[in-house]
């Protein structure tokens, strides 16, 4: 089948063993022309060896890549349009920042007077000019990033691919970092593919995200609908903090679902395609979408004690032991004070679920 | 480490940089009785006048640097003119050390980087095997490269049978059985610092070069070799010295006609007809070259460090 041409990558059933061990099973996607994309997944998941397979460092066992129409998983890496910013850097220790980011151009047949040119213009672009005739042993962390940075964007690659850049910065430097990337791929119109672990990573800077375990995509979407209707267990705990409940499905009708509690609690919460009446399956809520009153809402509402409540700067945390059930974590932000109330430990309360909060997972 | 602990300046640190001063006392020792010791008696041998029987008589003379570099005829008493002999010798020695330089790297480069590149359980295994033939004296070894070499030995026969020569090739008594004498001799001494360096190399930086549209060759010229580089110096150097001094390959392999500087030395300080002083002013001049010689490299390459930033 011919590849879309305004497709960046299509990654057709792609499979890798190594040996009897199977780090990537059949992933299927495609990753828009000028798209931000994230793969996201704890380590081991396969993201970084799916980047890899793009990027040409490591060999298809089975299936097809697709480069804007073309199949590039034959070719090695030299000839593939596609830069990487690794995550280590592996900056050249004994050229010069500028002679760095001109390597790719004069690799590409530049002259080394115009790859210098252009280099310098990159380092520009990335606030560097004034360290261009360092090495990189003379430069900070975040500096060098910039310079992996520049240096693989110099040649104007088709694809960007970025292997968890930023996991060797610290929280404020990546902060700043994640809003430069963001903003760098809008105004270079380059395509994107990061890499990560952290999940608030990916839903600050992403267009679309794949989430990934065990070799397989779990779920594909925007940070909105991954964050707001996870597909299943795996998502639903790995994006964000949630609380799950165990119930038992007693009616599926139009999207929405009547189940119980192991004591006999009745819920209606939001279903997912595939879950039939009579399963036992996990509900997830959002702790955000919480909130406690001392008497009850609604018959749904839970019974439960206050347990301890955490203050976390923008919001309180409060631990609440359920009655029935496990222990819940109610986020209340502290612009919301006025609407909703915090209880002192040890308060018998009820808990609510806002409207459509709750939502029924696969496994 | 210990200068550190003595900038700080305080009681406890002065009698550490004191200890340091006498800790450093063994090494001074082997420095003076080994290589301080030996090469001040051959500078002053190289000055005295020598005894026919071997040994010196204690009389300052030049004739040993004279005999080195002059010709004054047969009854010393024409008007000097300059002795090629020996300079042929010492030129010849240079070389046949930078050829077996040369063929050590060429086969001592790929040998390294194979094993550098093997899981890291198995290199040890490797490296010991590279070694293996270095635990046969070096005299044995010689030898049976000359058996090997000769023209009614395996090589020629082996050629000859696959019908690729229809006469032997006379490699031995020739500068190229020498030069591959040498280069066997010196080979651990390349593959060692070599395999150390590209050990250490950060194999991501190959990706990255590759990732940056450099071929496998670019990658090695312009990323590979430069991060290495240390270890092929000080590679080339174990090769290069030790070879310039050489007699046994050149004695056993090279014949009468391959003479070089190592055994003109060792013929001075044999039995009666030797000369030391003469010697001793060889050995001299040969420090000396090498010592030249290791100086220009460093100086070419510090130039080199310098027009790459």
């Amino acid at each position: 089948m011919p590849g879309n041409k305004t497709d960046a990558i299509d990654v057709r059933n792609a499979v890798k063993r190594y040996g009897d061990f199977t780090a990537l099973k059949r992933i299927s996607l495609t990753i828009k022309d000028n798209e931000f994309f994230t793969l996201l997944g704890p380590s081991g998941c396969g993201k970084t060896t799916l980047l890899r397979m793009i990027a040409g460092f490591e060999d298809v066992t089975e299936g097809e890549i697709l480069l804007y129409g073309d199949e590039i998983e034959s070719l090695p890496p030299h000839q593939r349009p596609v830069n990487t910013v690794f995550q280590n850097y592996a900056l050249f220790p004994h050229l010069t920042i500028l002679d760095n980011v001109a390597f790719g151009l004069e690799m590409r047949g530049k002259s080394k007077a115009a790859a210098r040119k252009r280099a310098g213009e990159m380092l520009e672009l990335v606030q560097l000019s004034q360290f261009a005739a360092r090495k990189p042993s003379q430069l900070s962390g975040g500096q060098q990033q910039r310079v992996a940075l520049a240096r693989a964007l110099a040649p104007q690659p088709k694809v960007l691919l970025l292997d968890e850049p930023l996991s060797a910065l610290d929280l404020k430097l990546r902060k700043a970092m994640q809003l430069e990337l963001k903003h760098l791929q809008r105004e270079t119109g380059i395509t994107f593919i990061f890499v990560t672990h952290d999940q608030e990573e990916a839903l600050t800077m992403s267009d679309r995200i794949a989430v990934m375990s065990a070799g397989e995509m779990q779920q594909l979407g925007t940070p909105t609908e991954i964050y707001e209707q996870p597909r299943n267990m795996f998502v639903a705990d790995f994006i964000g903090e949630t609380n799950l409940l165990e119930v038992s499905v007693d009616q599926v009708m139009n999207g929405r679902a009547l189940c119980h509690l192991g004591g006999g609690h009745a819920l209606t919460c939001n279903s997912v395609e595939g879950i039939g009446e009579g399963a036992k399956v996990h509900m997830s809520v959002r702790p955000e979408r919480l909130f406690m009153s001392d008497v009850p809402v609604e018959t749904e509402s839970l019974k439960g004690r206050v347990a301890e409540n955490i203050f976390v700067g923008t919001d309180i945390s409060t631990l609440v032991d359920l009655a029935e059930g496990p222990q819940f974590i109610v986020r209340t932000s502290n612009s919301d004070r006025g609407n909703k109330r915090i209880f002192e430990p040890g308060s018998e309360i009820f808990v609510n679920m806002e409207l459509g909060a709750g939502r029924l997972l696969m496994d | 480490m210990a200068a550190g602990a003595a900038s700080g300046g305080s009681a406890r640190a002065d009698t550490y940089k004191d200890a340091r001063g006498w800790l450093l006392l063994p090494s001074w020792a082997v420095l003076g009785i080994f290589v301080l010791g030996p090469v001040c008696m051959m500078l002053i041998y190289s000055f005295l006048t020598k005894e026919f029987r071997g040994g010196v008589i204690w009389e300052f003379s030049l004739a040993a640097y004279d005999q080195f570099f002059f010709d004054r005829g047969l009854f010393g008493d024409e008007p000097p003119s300059i002795e090629w002999t020996y300079i042929t010798i010492f030129w010849r020695s240079i070389w046949q050390a930078g050829a077996a330089t040369l063929l050590s790297l060429l086969i001592g480069f790929p040998t390294a980087y194979f094993i550098a590149t093997r899981p890291e359980n198995v290199r040890p295994v490797w490296v010991f095997l590279i070694t293996i033939p270095y635990w046969v004296n070096l005299l044995i070894r010689t030898v049976s490269m000359k058996f090997l070499l000769r023209d009614q030995g395996p090589l020629n026969d082996f050629l000859i049978g696959t019908g690729l020569i229809d006469s032997p090739i006379h490699i031995v008594n020739t500068n190229f059985a020498v030069q591959l004498g040498l280069f066997y001799s010196y080979l651990p001494f390349m593959v060692l610092p070599v395999y150390a360096a590209v050990e250490r190399y950060n194999f991501s930086l190959s990706e990255a070069a590759a990732d940056l549209y450099a071929s496998k060759w670019t990658t090695l010229r312009r990323i590979v070799l430069p991060a290495v580089k240390p270890g092929v110096v000080a590679g080339c150097i174990l090769v290069f010295v030790p070879s310039m001094g050489s007699f046994l390959a050149p004695d056993l392999l090279g014949g009468a006609k391959n003479f070089m500087i190592g055994s003109l030395i060792e013929e001075q300080f044999k039995g009666n007809a030797g000369n030391w002083p003469f010697g001793a002013a060889a050995s001299m001049i040969l420090l000396t070259m090498v010592l030249i010689i290791l100086m220009f490299s460093a100086r070419q390459q510090a130039k080199a460090d310098k027009t790459e930033g």
